[in-house]
């Protein structure tokens, strides 16, 4: 029992960078049924930002003699780099995918793909193909509940990514540029027609979507420090399984996803060998969909509608 | 000075001219019908004035603006409401949802204003449902507010995109082909709640109809189009004599 337990609080930390991945690519899907293959990389570069802010501040720190609490510190690098990543994701969606809205999707699909590759080689180039040491920002503290370990960077991140995620949905369910998002889920043609400013929301959208990516990366290096140009690739694969998984443009649906891959992976490693985590894995995941073709919480698709 | 005025409008596909020197005025209050064959360019046209397409020459200007190189939003924003020829409603949306959204460009309070109900905030939501309602009430739905509109028959969802093209506050109404796909009962109900509105509200209403009877009793002005180009216009009257419209459209055996 304990075992377990101890795995489920494991997969729910696993899960919670899936989740927070996987709510930008299905806000994105949810309104331009657009693949943002990139989102992965955007993820790689928020952790990016989150290193360069806390190296940055622990100097900072240093040099000026002053004693910044941890959580000061975590605090500063999260918000920082959740606000320059939201510019980075906008920035995409400018250069990338804006000239292309009325291309077919395959040619946005792959300019998804190329700024992706794009971001790699770009970090490669700048930075050089030494791995980076995210700064170490908590002293490790675990506690022991009943016979189950639970490290206090755990819950930081299991509290950050559910709290998160609760945010998005509210703003979602109760703010006009949600409910926007969600009529132009349905039908973005029109939509503008009663007033809605388009390219406005879908900024918004690739804004919101890099920012919990770069929550993500911040989190994922304080959990597994070291981060190299191409940490963000796999993880993006998943999280857009999760996306998918999750149903069209559901938040709830994507992170309830993202972090029932976590537990799946962690689960699968209980009883198989690491080695055949993800074969295992991703088969019993693709069966889930067999079963479920529209997700969790996916509307059957519906054709995108034109003028 | 006319509320909306299109001068030598002009918008080429590729090679195909959809609408070619197209001019239109019309002053507040008024109603104008434009008909037309299938193909004609009537839709093209209602796409040029809400921005969704962008002329290839001519202006127009709405309320005193040019708008040639405004966003669809702004143009809406600025008093221009319309409808669609198939119905395109929010499907998982309750009715009162979408005349919400429609007041997307009058919701002024902000972020912190919605995540932690500020006075204002709660104050112009007040204002808004209320609106709200009253369209609803005007275009006699006004029971319907929490329905998801796929649960409703055929010509009350008509209706609900009329009150959605309501909410934005129109000075100008476009409607494109309101009465496609109703029944004889639907239509008549449609004639009163347009009469209804215009009475009420005084806005101009534009209408692309092909139903004769609907276009003869509501209109003070018609267009008639064929391949892209006005061939007549005039008082309902001298569209019903006009020979050319006659042959372009009404054909032989129609007699009104």
């Amino acid at each position: 029992m304990q075992y377990f337990l101890q795995n489920l609080v494991n997969g729910l930390q696993w899960g919670s960078f899936y989740a927070l991945v996987a709510i930008g690519y299905s806000m994105v899907y949810g309104i331009l049924m657009l693949f943002n293959f990139a989102h992965g990389d955007i993820f790689m570069v928020g952790a990016y930002i989150g290193f360069f802010t806390a190296t940055g501040l622990v100097a900072l720190a240093a040099v000026g003699n002053i004693i910044l609490p941890s959580w000061v510190i975590i605090t500063l690098t999260m918000l920082i780099a959740m606000f320059l990543n939201a510019f980075v994701g906008m920035a995409v969606e400018r250069i990338g995918y804006r000239p292309l809205r009325d291309a077919p999707r395959a040619s946005a699909a792959i300019t998804g793909l190329m700024i992706g590759i794009i971001l790699e080689t770009g970090n490669l180039a700048l930075l050089g193909a030494s791995r980076r040491a995210f700064p170490p920002l908590i002293k490790p503290v675990t506690y022991n509940i009943s016979g189950v370990f639970i490290t206090n960077q755990k819950i930081l991140i299991i509290v950050v990514a559910l709290s998160l995620t609760f945010m998005l949905h509210l703003f979602i369910r109760h703010t006009k540029w949600g409910m926007a998002m969600r009529a132009m889920a349905y039908d973005f043609v029109i939509t503008p027609l009663m007033g809605v400013p388009l390219n406005t929301i879908i900024a918004l959208t690739f804004a919101i979507g890099s920012a919990l990516a770069a929550a993500a990366g911040v989190l994922f290096g304080i959990a597994y420090p070291v981060l190299g140009p191409y940490m963000g690739i796999i993880i993006g694969w998943k999280a857009f399984v999760a996306a998918i998984l999750g149903g069209r443009g559901s938040i709830l649906g994507s992170a309830a996803a993202g972090f029932l891959l976590g537990f799946i992976e962690i689960f699968v490693v209980m009883i198989f060998p690491s080695t055949m985590r993800d074969f295992i894995a991703y088969s019993i995941i693709l069966l889930i969909l067999t079963f479920l073709p529209n997700g969790f919480f996916g509307e059957p698709y519906s054709a995108r509608l034109r003028l | 000075m006319p509320l909306l005025y299109v001068e030598h409008m002009t918008r080429f596909f590729g090679g195909l001219r959809a609408v070619h020197d197209y001019n239109f005025k019309i002053e507040p209050g008024e109603i104008h019908g434009l008909i037309g064959p299938n193909g004609a360019g009537k839709s093209t046209i209602f796409n040029l004035i809400t921005g969704v397409y962008k002329p290839t020459e001519g202006s127009i200007h709405f309320r005193g603006k040019n708008i040639i190189k405004y966003p669809s939003h702004k143009i809406a924003a600025l008093g221009l409401g319309r409808t669609f020829q198939n119905l395109r409603l929010w499907r998982h949306m309750s009715v009162l949802d979408h005349i919400k959204m429609a007041q997307f460009s009058q919701i002024t309070y902000g972020l912190i204003g919605a995540f932690f109900d500020t006075k204002k905030r709660n104050q112009q939501e007040e204002e808004n449902t209320e609106k709200a309602i009253k369209i609803m009430e005007l275009v006699g739905i006004g029971k319907l507010t929490d329905q998801l509109v796929p649960n409703l028959p055929y010509g009350l969802q008509r209706r609900v995109e009329i009150a959605r093209a309501l909410a934005i506050n129109p000075k100008l109404l476009l409607l494109d082909e309101p009465t496609a796909g109703m029944n004889s009962e639907e239509l008549q109900d449609l004639v009163n709640v347009i009469r209804h509105i215009h009475d009420k509200l005084g806005v101009a209403i534009l209408l692309i109809e092909h139903r004769m009877k609907f276009v003869m009793d509501l209109c003070e002005r018609i267009q008639t189009l064929d391949f892209g180009e006005v061939i007549a216009e005039g008082s309902p009257e001298e569209i019903q004599n006009n020979p050319r419209v006659i042959d372009a459209y009404l054909g032989k055996e129609v007699k009104i």
